[in-house]
């Protein structure tokens, strides 16, 4: 595969550039306010910026050092840009993802269909409904449908994948997507989205904030984090009688230098980022999400609903035996077999031959019986295909039951070891291909499955994170059981239906479940929209990619099991980093409490464990290092903490001893530092 | 020291011994299967009956707590009633007063919500009738209305998805006929056996030693009709002044040894009656071990520093090899008695046989954390239920830590929830912490008007002060004493303390519970983080600690730990 290059460097230049003046712009209360948090930050900036003005108006030292003020002002200042930056940085990063998307769309002409004439117009006047029409070598100006033709299409500029795809009216693939190159042949294609309402549009509105809603699970989280900075005000107001109480004056810069202290400043300033790199991650994959919960849904999944081929199978069937009837001659049957799948242009057939070829048969000969050879097609009511040679040899390929029943209406039985070989076969997974020569069957073929290479390892591990997998296979009962068992997924439908995909879904849900689905066809779109996370292919129908809340632009099948991961990732970012965030906490009420009260409780020196230098240098330090570990956290943020699936008690123990004794002990070392190098200066 | 020490580890060990059956036997109760007490059915549904209450109908969360506020709101209107008329209401032979308003609002509160802080001394402040049928009457029935509200979040955390939670009044009823009274008469007799007091006649004179015309008038009364309960229901009110330490209320080291069991025992027991209701034993035994360790983390410091003595002391010249004795008798010694300031403490007893006022400033904190937590075992009932939210605020970081949406026995625990968990645990941060600021701003603007209120001002004077709201919020009910605390402002900010940290803590968790019982059930996966594991338990503790550590650590430095380092200094 030839990926399309992607850059992957956190802090691109123009991306910096960027968030650096939406951080300011974002210091706008009313968009600060979305946060509270970071909005109580601001009050304490606004109120800083106050001290500091009026100490240095009114030569007041009450209050502090107009020095000691400033910096307070500067360092709260900082804070908040910081915490900004790591949303602006997302949101740049995000944007410039999609941007390079949705670039190649931009302002192309459109072949457009006016009163069936056909007018050049830029593909941006396009509105839902209208037709045009595409030629080789064009770019498709827009999403639509394709209402007549098959072309081959170039979908790399999308996909990254190189190899040309086709895409015709009336199937399950007749999806095409602006930005796309017609290679060969002519369609007519209906838009069917409004100007800036693709996917991709709206995964940008997404991105920006514009229409970002916070997901539940984030809104649960800012109540939580909501509730510590109620606490954290509770401690520094009450802190002011008690402090009366104990005939100890305390300035205005350190209590606010306190409450920010305390206050989850770090979560609260990497929170939103945290979201959007989630979405921004699923981009980085390819999949366009249609909300940031879906995301978050993608974590929680208990069932995936995986399509047998293409997901669990290397496409399609692969011959890998052939086994002549009793008293057939094996070459002759062989020279039947490839007799009747010569002109068979399916997988099956090629690969029927391909196995011919290496048994060492001789396709030559054949050649001249071919040319008055009437080829049958193979049709859903014969459920086989076939051909007729002209010296009046008739020859049929297929299911079992389809070849056994033309037999028995011609009068003749098939033998018995026939029976018991299909039955073998079956049970083997593999697939039986009965041939008949005249009515009188012959033999039998087998196909076989080719189970994808690691693709156990990758069930294994989604079993290890509580996910569920299912196979759906239009196979027969048994030869479903051999590949599930082989490829080691949980459970199968067989002989599945659309319908049945649906039953599924509904019943996993109805246990409390979340279930997962990915599909392209149109009979796919009511169990998309069922599925908690509907995962539609690119390539697949409108309805389907309507119904569903996420698109792979790559239509790969296995893209599920990432989305999971991306989802898991995205929650455990919030979980550890709150959790190291209010851990930070005890470090800092060893360096702040003790500054406070040193000068009037000289006892309570033993509490200042680190040693800091004063006073003002220990409250200095504290809000340095406060403001510092933001942008020190926005590569995490952005990338994510790392997803091992151990089982959850294992994670819990792993995250608990990183980021909760990790977020213990890095303050009490960072604030030393810090003040040791303040000290310098005062 | 030995023996001393043994016979704390006894108490412990006998109180679990007695615990592990005893929940079974109340998940039962509970579950209305057969038990040894169904003797009583007869009278709990003569009281159903003249009631007009139909016992089988299933209530959810809201009509349950509807039903637990109305009782509450009668009893309360009938105990400022009779505390305030006491004076001429019969059975009064000690001619004891008839309380002011805002003594008996304080009071009334005091035991409605299983409080017991005491702003009276029993001796002349209360009557017989008071002491019986107010009080006696209100730590039965407090004590009951806990354990009905945890048997309603017991039954909403049961597998499955509904609304119907139980009948509240089958649960309460059951709770006085099955569990607390049983056992109260089979210890009273035990008590009156040891020299209790149970007797009508008033005051005994009793010639002292110099014999003659000096004698001394004794207070009694009917003591061993109150004091069971008063433990068993981790109420804490004494009939007299001084609590247990007085002879009368616990006569000697058997009686201790029983009184210590039985207030630790429902607490205790509770939890297993968890486990065994939900058929999740593990998961009971993970509570325990939290609860235990926290127990651990606060008692055995306690016993090494009362042991230990005042350092302060020592240097003047004074032997303080039996420990720190100020304020605690002879008869129990330092360790029984750290170890009862400890259970007392985590539970929400509030009894005391030693003054916490005079313990060493550490031992105090020690005592106030306890409280501040309230969920090492806790209260009768309501330990269960603040342990509860400590339990979902840990699901939900811990959830998410693992990448998963937080799920606690199969539901989601999503925004509504984690809001009724916040707002509870800022309730008791801003109740302990704003009452202190109240009381620190009057007494620091009015010095020389509230002298009265500190025996000791500075930093001791301090923890004094959040000591009495801490308490009170807890709905603990001992005092560090020491404090002048029967003014209308600590009567009334106290009793208003009171009311909110008893109802709010009791709603909350039963209201999360509730919500979670209507959600969809979810069957446990391989991703599922397990509730009932030694990390999850860390994981608890650690919240625990963190919450509490980081709401009250600055006022924790100003009183006890200020105190501490200008001791050893």
């Amino acid at each position: 595969m030839a990926k399309r290059q992607r850059n992957t460097a956190l802090f691109q230049k123009e991306l910096v550039n960027e968030a650096l003046v939406q951080s300011f712009v974002k210091l706008n209360p009313r968009i600060m306010f979305r946060n509270p948090v970071m909005f109580t930050v601001e009050i304490g900036t606004a109120v800083m910026l106050y001290v500091t003005v009026y100490s240095m108006m009114s030569k007041d030292t009450s209050e502090g050092s107009v020095g000691y003020n400033f910096s307070i002002f500067v360092i709260l200042f900082l804070t908040l840009l910081f915490a900004n930056f790591a949303e602006a940085i997302a949101e740049a990063r995000g944007k410039a993802q999609a941007n390079s998307l949705r670039k190649t769309r931009e302002e192309t002409p459109a072949k457009k269909i006016i009163a069936n004439e056909i007018k050049v117009v830029s593909s941006s006047s396009l509105i839902k409904g209208d037709v045009f029409i595409c030629e080789t070598g064009d770019i498709i100006p827009t999403d639509g449908e394709i209402i007549e033709g098959i072309a081959t299409i170039d979908e790399s500029a999308i996909t990254g994948e190189s190899a040309p795809v086709i895409r015709e009216s009336g199937g399950d693939k007749s999806s095409v997507t602006g930005g796309t190159k017609v290679l060969s042949d002519k369609i007519k294609v209906q838009v069917t989205t409004e100007p800036g309402e693709s996917f991709l549009d709206k995964m940008i509105a997404l991105v920006e904030g514009a229409s970002r809603q916070k997901t539940p699970n984030e809104i649960a989280l800012t109540i939580l984090l909501a509730g510590f900075t109620l606490i954290f005000t509770i401690v520094c107001v009450t802190l002011k009688f008690y402090a009366d109480y104990a005939h100890t004056s305390i300035t205005i810069a350190a209590y606010i230098s306190l409450f920010v202290c305390l206050i989850p400043t770090t979560i609260g300033g990497l929170l939103s980022a945290i979201g959007i790199a989630g979405m921004d991650r699923a981009l980085r994959a390819n999949v366009i999400t249609k909300s940031g919960k879906a995301v978050e849904t993608a974590g929680d999944l208990d069932v995936l609903l995986l399509d047998k081929t293409g997901t669990i199978t290397i496409g399609n069937r692969k011959a890998t035996n052939f086994y002549p009837s009793v008293g057939v001659d094996n070459e002759k049957f062989i020279a039947d077999c490839v007799l009747s799948s010569l002109s068979d242009e399916t997988p099956e057939g090629k690969s029927i031959v391909e196995l011919a070829k290496s048994q060492g048969a001789k396709t030559q000969a054949t050649d001249a019986l071919l040319k008055d050879a009437r080829f049958v097609k193979f049709s859903a009511e014969t459920r086989s295909s076939g051909i007729d040679i002209s010296n009046g040899v008739r020859i049929r390929k297929g299911a079992f039951d389809a070849i056994k029943n033309l037999c028995e209406k011609a009068g003749n039985q098939l033998h018995r070891d026939m029976e018991v070989k299909v039955k073998e076969i079956a049970s083997n997974g593999g697939t039986p291909l009965v041939v008949s020569e005249n009515e009188k069957v012959v033999g039998v073929i087998e196909l076989q499955d080719i189970i994808k290479p690691g693709i156990s390892e990758r069930f294994e591990r989604l079993r290890k994170m509580g996910v569920k997998t299912v196979m759906v296979t239009g196979d027969n009962p048994l030869t479903a059981k051999y590949i599930a068992g082989k490829a080691g997924v949980d459970d199968f439908i067989a002989e599945a239906k659309p319908e049945d995909k649906m039953n599924y879904i509904k019943k996993e849900q109805k246990l409390g479940k979340l279930v997962a689905m990915m599909g392209d066809g149109t009979n796919d779109a009511p169990a998309l929209a069922q599925a908690d996370v509907g995962v539609a292919m690119n390539s697949g129908t409108q309805a389907a990619k309507e119904a569903g809340n996420m698109v792979d632009l790559d239509n790969d099948p296995t893209k599920l099991i990432e989305i999971v991961e991306i989802g898991k990732q995205l929650l455990m970012t919030r979980g550890t980093l709150t959790t190291f965030s209010i851990a930070n906490d005890v470090a800092k009420y060893f360096a702040i409490v003790p500054a406070l009260f040193i000068t009037s409780i000289p006892a309570l020196q033993a509490l200042n464990i680190m040693h800091l230098h004063s006073p003002a240098s220990a409250i200095l330090s504290a809000v340095i290092f406060n403001a510092i570990i933001i942008p020190m956290l926005i590569p995490l943020a952005l990338k994510g903490v790392t997803y091992k699936p151990i089982g959850a008690s294992a994670l819990l123990q792993r995250n608990l001893f990183i980021y909760g004794g990790g977020g213990v002990l890095i303050p009490f070392i960072g604030i030393k530092l810090i003040d040791m190098a303040v000290a310098f200066f005062i | 020291m030995n023996s001393e020490l043994l016979g704390v580890i006894l108490m412990f060990v006998l109180t679990l011994a007695l615990a592990i059956p005893f929940g079974k036997y109340i998940a039962k109760v509970y579950e209305g299967e057969k038990s040894l007490l169904d003797f009583f059915a007869p009278l709990e549904n003569f009281f159903f009956r003249i009631s007009g209450i139909d016992a089988k109908k299933e209530m959810n969360w809201k009509e349950s707590m509807v039903a637990l506020l109305t009782i509450n709101l009668v009893w309360f209107l009938f105990a400022m009633f009779i505390l305030m008329n006491q004076g001429w209401l019969p059975m009064n032979p000690d001619h004891n007063p008839s309380m002011s308003s805002d003594l008996a609002f304080n009071t009334a509160i005091s035991f409605l919500v299983n409080c017991n802080l005491q702003d009276y001394s029993g001796e002349t402040g209360a009557t017989y009738l008071s002491q019986l049928v107010c009080f006696t009457f209100l730590q039965f029935v407090s004590a009951a209305t806990g354990l009905a509200a945890a048997a309603v979040v017991f039954n909403a955390l049961k597998a499955r998805t509904t609304k119907d939670l139980g009948n509240f009044y089958n649960y309460f009823i059951k709770s006085l006929t099955r569990i607390l009274l049983p056992i109260s008469v089979v210890v009273a007799i035990l008590f009156m056996m040891n020299g209790m007091p149970m007797t009508f006649d008033g005051k005994n004179t009793i010639s002292s030693l110099q014999g003659g015309t000096d004698t001394v008038s004794v207070s009694t009364g009917p003591v061993a009709a109150m004091i069971p309960i008063k433990h068993l229901g981790t109420n804490g009110g004494g009939f007299f002044g001084v609590n247990s330490a007085h002879p009368f209320e616990n006569p000697n080291y058997f009686t201790n040894i029983i009184e210590m069991i039985i207030q630790l025992l429902i607490p205790m027991a509770m939890v297993f009656a968890l486990g065994y209701y939900l058929r999740k034993k593990k998961f009971a035994w993970m509570i325990f071990g939290v609860m235990t360790l926290g127990f651990l983390c606060l008692v055995i410091p306690n016993m090494i520093m009362e042991q230990h003595g005042n350092p302060a002391i020592a240097k003047m010249g004074v032997d303080m090899s039996a420990g720190a004795m100020e304020g605690k008798e002879v008869r129990f010694g330092t360790p029984a008695s750290a170890y009862w300031s400890i259970v007392t403490t985590v539970i929400s007893t509030g009894s005391v046989n030693s003054f916490h006022d005079s313990f060493m400033p550490l031992s105090g904190m020690n005592e106030m954390l306890a409280m501040m937590v309230n969920a090492f075992y806790g209260g009768c009932g309501v330990g269960i239920l603040n342990f509860f939210i400590f339990i979902i605020i840990a699901v939900f970081i811990s959830g998410l830590m693992v990448g998963r949406t937080p799920e606690f026995l199969g539901k989601k625990i999503e925004a509504r929830e984690m809001k009724i968990a916040v707002v509870v645990t800022l309730l008791s941060a801003l109740l302990i912490k704003g009452g202190t600021a109240l009381a620190s701003y009057w007494f620091a603007a009015n010095p020389v008007t509230h002298a009265g209120w500190l025996n000791n001002p500075g930093f001791h004077g301090f923890s004094e002060m959040l000591y009495q709201y801490t308490s009170s919020n807890a709905n603990n009910g001992s005092g560090f004493e020491g404090l002048g605390d029967n003014t209308p402002f600590w009567n009334i900010t106290a009793g208003f303390v009171m009311i909110l940290g008893r109802f709010l803590p009791i709603i909350g968790p039963v209201a999360i519970a509730g919500i979670l019982a209507n959600k969809k059930y979810i069957p446990e996966s391989a991703g599922t983080l397990k509730t009932d594991t030694v990390t999850f338990g860390v994981m608890i503790f650690a919240v625990i600690f963190i919450v509490t550590a980081l709401s009250y650590f600055p006022a924790l430095v100003l009183g006890p730990i200020a105190e501490y380092f200008s001791m050893i200094h």
